[in-house]
């Protein structure tokens, strides 16, 4: 409701909210400028009878003086020619330069204000701002609700690069938009009279004045008590009229000076109502408060970017939930397939299903899990493959699924099987696929296969899950699902080292050429991204279509594209690319893996990896440029002969990029497992983590839950625990 | 132009009353604003007898009675006393265009010693109060009068 809500709006007003926001922008800029252009007055002020008396004794015919909430001074007179205006300055009453106010700012202001269109543009562009403070406070509202709760709204977003621009973005811009909007709508409501802005009377003119002679400017006592910093405006009196007098305005009211007595006559304080309405009209242009529009003024410049990345994010999850081809009627279908999708990529690979099902002859029917019908008369199984929302909660399409669920009363003769989608970094990892698997074995349904988890959309589990699918239903299945259609670039091999031939665990590092990217290429979208230690490289062996990802231990700077690999017996790929030679190639492309990094900033970092998991550590140290403390645990089987990266670590360490290496080998003498020389190590390790470092592990399944005990242990008298940390984005983990 | 109700509220703000019969005639202002660079004007037409003590208000171009304190000779003249001004309101006027409007005046009100003043001002620019003042004379209809700040020509015709 939210979301639809937000989505609507802001297509209906997205043109006149442009130029409503780039107008915003630039004029926000203006008084920074102007600020910038004015002379301060003297450091221990200056009274305004005395500059006034200098004004006048340079400039003869000087009718007004108004002082600019920049600070500017302007000096308004009858000059030779006609009306003339100046610029002077404070100290001297020295005219400066011609006052002319910016005709581009006057022009772009009363764009702003109205598009031209007088009392009509301006309800619209006050229309405009409610509707922008809603979608900030809608979009708040979805990023809260996304994050798992307002406590966590300002933590660090997660999700693909365009979910976490948008939302980062609106993190940012939240406050400043609100701010805008709401002073905006206040001025608004203040221009059509609908909110009252202090009295439009100012004070009675005093009855005439005695007569006599005019005293000299600098000897008026009323305006000798005033600074210049409070003064906005003096009028001077006619000189054609004895009877006139001094009409000054400064910060706190309004009044009328007798120029013969040099009193103050007639006095009125500013109302409350005015005040505050100065008060937000400073806020919302800047004037007077150069920094506050400053500010604003980029917030308001987050919109253009908030819409077109809220529109990539809409328009792919459109795409996705277009109907799927085939698609036979719930009747009919002997398969159904339910899908719960918050973003739209679950409904990819239930595509793939769907398709690779139908091939094999069956009727398939698949829907929305909150579009689940009373009942599939000929189904013989049901497929749900679901993500989870936020904090372990239903995804958009199937948030009424459990309740629909109770509201069917006997379970069919289907059998049926879960398959969970998301993200292990997320704490609640699949929670909403274990909740519908366990509300399903309840009802006493009966499973075809147990729940099945995909950590983050990978195509080979999803692959593997056919498998056993195939195994099961006693047909071949192959789901080859492929989720973008990157296109892939041939990559050569410069270099190659191999170590473990001796302990049996064969590894080599290889390095590829970096591809050219030339210009243009990068332009259509077909040139290699820029990519960092910590991405993967997904390999496509020839003549297949699912890629192996293999963890990236070099970064675009270091000009080469370097992985480790392990030889798996039997494995296609891992053979594949051990059996290149400097000079070859291979077709692959790269995936990027934000997740997966040392955060921002100088905390130290703990790098724990063994075997082919030094790979992205050794990129991370590489890229230590800053020589933030990094420690490195690393496990393998014999020094002299799996020792990844040995040379270079000696350099690193010398370097400083590398503050300590902790290696430990399992086939020699007095040898372990990484976990044992983590447990050694435990104060060193309390004391840093204390000290707010990330812990960064990778390798296989198996040493990566030894690790996570041991931490767990040795971390009990901390209070803290690896998926504590791990909310905090201070434990991550790539696991293959 | 309400006419009708032009003529009600000139009926109470034009104090000279000849007993029983009141003699007017339409006469046209025209006021030419020059292009000086700033937003929509507000003006007022007024007048004042020789001494300058207040008579009536003709006209004032400009709705939001917040920014009629920047009419300050009107202001002052009329004491801030301006109830009756609600039938002869209209829009402000641009740099560079005309105001035309077509006000009865008295006809004991020309060849008197009466004067009519034009105050002018605009957001962000000085005020003007008397920008224009002429005397209202038979003479002086249709004779342009150039003003001090904003206006450029102004004409009165009978």
């Amino acid at each position: 409701m939210l979301r639809w809500l937000h989505k609507v709006l802001a297509l209906s007003v997205v043109i006149p909210l442009m130029a409503l926001v780039v107008s915003g922008s630039v004029l926000s800029v203006m008084p920074a400028l102007d600020r910038a252009g004015t002379i301060s007055p003297p450091a221990d002020g200056i009274s305004v009878a005395e500059l006034a008396a200098r004004t006048a004794a340079i400039l003869p015919g000087v009718e007004q003086i108004k002082r600019l909430p920049s600070g500017k001074v302007v000096a308004f007179y009858a000059g030779t020619d006609g009306p003339a205006a100046n610029v002077v300055d404070p100290s001297s009453g020295e005219p400066v330069s011609t006052y002319a106010p910016s005709a581009f700012e006057r022009w772009m202001t009363n764009f702003h204000r109205s598009f031209f269109l007088g009392d009509g543009g301006r309800m619209v562009a006050g229309a405009v701002a409610l509707a922008l403070l809603v979608l900030t406070l809608s979009g708040v509202q979805m990023t809260a609700r996304r994050m798992g709760g307002w406590a966590r709204f300002l933590d660090r977003s997660r999700g693909h690069a365009m979910e976490r621009l948008h939302a980062d973005l609106g993190q940012l811009a939240t406050l400043g938009l609100i701010v805008s909007t709401l002073t905006a709508l206040f001025l608004s409501l203040t221009t059509f009279g609908l909110i009252p802005d202090g009295p439009s009377q100012g004070p009675a003119f005093p009855t005439m004045a005695q007569g006599g002679r005019a005293l000299p400017v600098a000897r008026i006592d009323a305006l000798r008590g005033i600074d210049l910093g409070q003064l906005r405006q003096l009028t001077f009196p006619n000189p054609a009229d004895p009877t006139d007098f001094f009409r000054l305005t400064t910060a706190n009211g309004e009044g009328y000076v007798d120029p013969m007595s040099g009193e103050l006559l007639a006095w009125q304080d500013h109302a409350i109502g005015r005040q505050i309405y100065e008060f937000i009209y400073r806020m919302h242009t800047g004037r007077g408060l150069w920094w506050v529009g400053v500010l604003l003024g980029l917030s308001a410049l987050g919109v253009p970017v908030l819409g077109v990345s809220g529109t990539a994010l809409w328009w792919r999850r459109r795409r996705a939930n277009e109907p799927i081809a085939a698609n036979v009627p719930a009747r009919t279908a002997d398969t159904v397939i339910l899908v719960g999708s918050e973003g739209g990529s679950t409904w990819e690979f239930a595509r793939t299903l769907h398709a690779a099902l139908s091939a094999n002859g069956h009727m398939v029917h698949t829907v929305a899990m909150n579009g689940f019908a009373r009942s599939y008369p000929a189904a013989k199984r049901m497929f749900l493959l679901t993500a989870t929302h936020g904090d372990g909660t239903a995804p958009a399409s199937a948030a009424a699924f459990l309740e629909r669920l109770d509201e069917i009363g006997a379970s069919p003769t289907s059998r049926f099987a879960v398959l969970g989608f998301g993200d292990r970094q997320f704490p609640q990892f699949c929670r909403f696929a274990r909740d519908v698997d366990a509300a399903l074995t309840r009802r006493g349904w009966t499973s075809l296969l147990p729940l099945e988890t995909i950590d983050r959309q990978s195509p080979e589990e999803f692959a593997r899950w056919g498998e056993a699918l195939s195994t099961v239903m006693g047909e071949d299945l192959v789901l080859a699902h492929v989720p973008e259609r990157p296109r892939t670039r041939a990559l050569t091999l410069i270099d190659r080292i191999d170590y473990g031939t001796e302990v049996q665990a064969p590894t080599c590092v290889l390095r590829f050429a970096l591809p050219a990217r030339s210009l243009l290429a990068r332009l259509a979208g077909r040139g290699w991204p820029h990519f960092s230690a910590g991405d993967l490289l997904a390999v496509v062996p020839p003549g297949e279509t699912v890629p192996r990802y293999y963890s990236l231990a070099s970064s675009a700077r270091d000009a080469f594209v370097e992985i480790c690999v392990r030889k798996h017996p039997g494995g296609r790929c891992s053979g594949l690319l051990h059996g290149l030679r400097p000079g070859d190639r291979i077709e692959a492309f790269v995936k990027a893996n934000p997740s997966f990094r040392p955060a921002q900033g100088r905390k130290p970092v703990i790098l724990i990896g063994a075997g082919t998991g030094i790979g992205p550590l050794a990129g991370f140290i590489r890229a230590n440029d800053g020589r933030r403390p990094l420690y490195l645990y690393f496990g393998a089987r014999d020094p002299e002969s799996d020792f990844l990266y040995r040379r270079e670590i000696q350099g690193w360490v010398d370097d400083r990029r590398l503050t300590s290496l902790s290696s430990v080998f399992s086939r020699v003498k007095d040898g372990g497992y990484v976990q044992d020389r983590l447990r050694t190590d435990s104060d060193c390790l309390r004391t840093l983590v204390g000290a707010g470092a990330q812990i960064l592990v990778c390798g296989g399944r198996e040493m990566a839950a030894g690790v996570k005990e041991t931490l767990g242990e040795l971390l009990v008298p901390t209070g803290l625990t690896p998926d504590l940390l791990k909310q905090e984005g201070r434990y991550l983990e790539d696991v293959y | 132009m309400r006419s009708k109700t032009l003529l009600a509220g000139l009926a109470m703000t034009t104090a000279l009353t000849v007993p029983g019969l009141v003699m007017a005639r339409p006469v046209t202002l025209t006021a030419t604003l020059k292009n000086y660079g700033g937003n929509g004007a507000y003006l007022a037409l007024y007048v004042t007898d020789a001494s300058g003590a207040y008579k009536s208000t003709l006209w004032v171009a400009g709705p939001k009675s917040k920014y009629h304190s920047h009419l300050s000779g009107w202001q002052r003249a009329s004491g801030g006393n301006v109830a009756g001004i609600n039938g002869i309101t209209g829009a402000s006027v641009g740099a560079g265009r005309t105001l035309k409007v077509t006000v009865d005046l008295a006809d004991a009100l020309f060849d008197a010693g009466y004067k009519l003043h034009i105050d002018v001002a605009a957001e962000d620019m000085r005020d003007s109060p008397s920008d224009v003042v002429v005397p209202l004379t038979a003479a002086g209809a249709g004779r342009p009068v150039a003003g001090r700040s904003y206006i450029q020509t102004f004409t009165y015709g009978l």
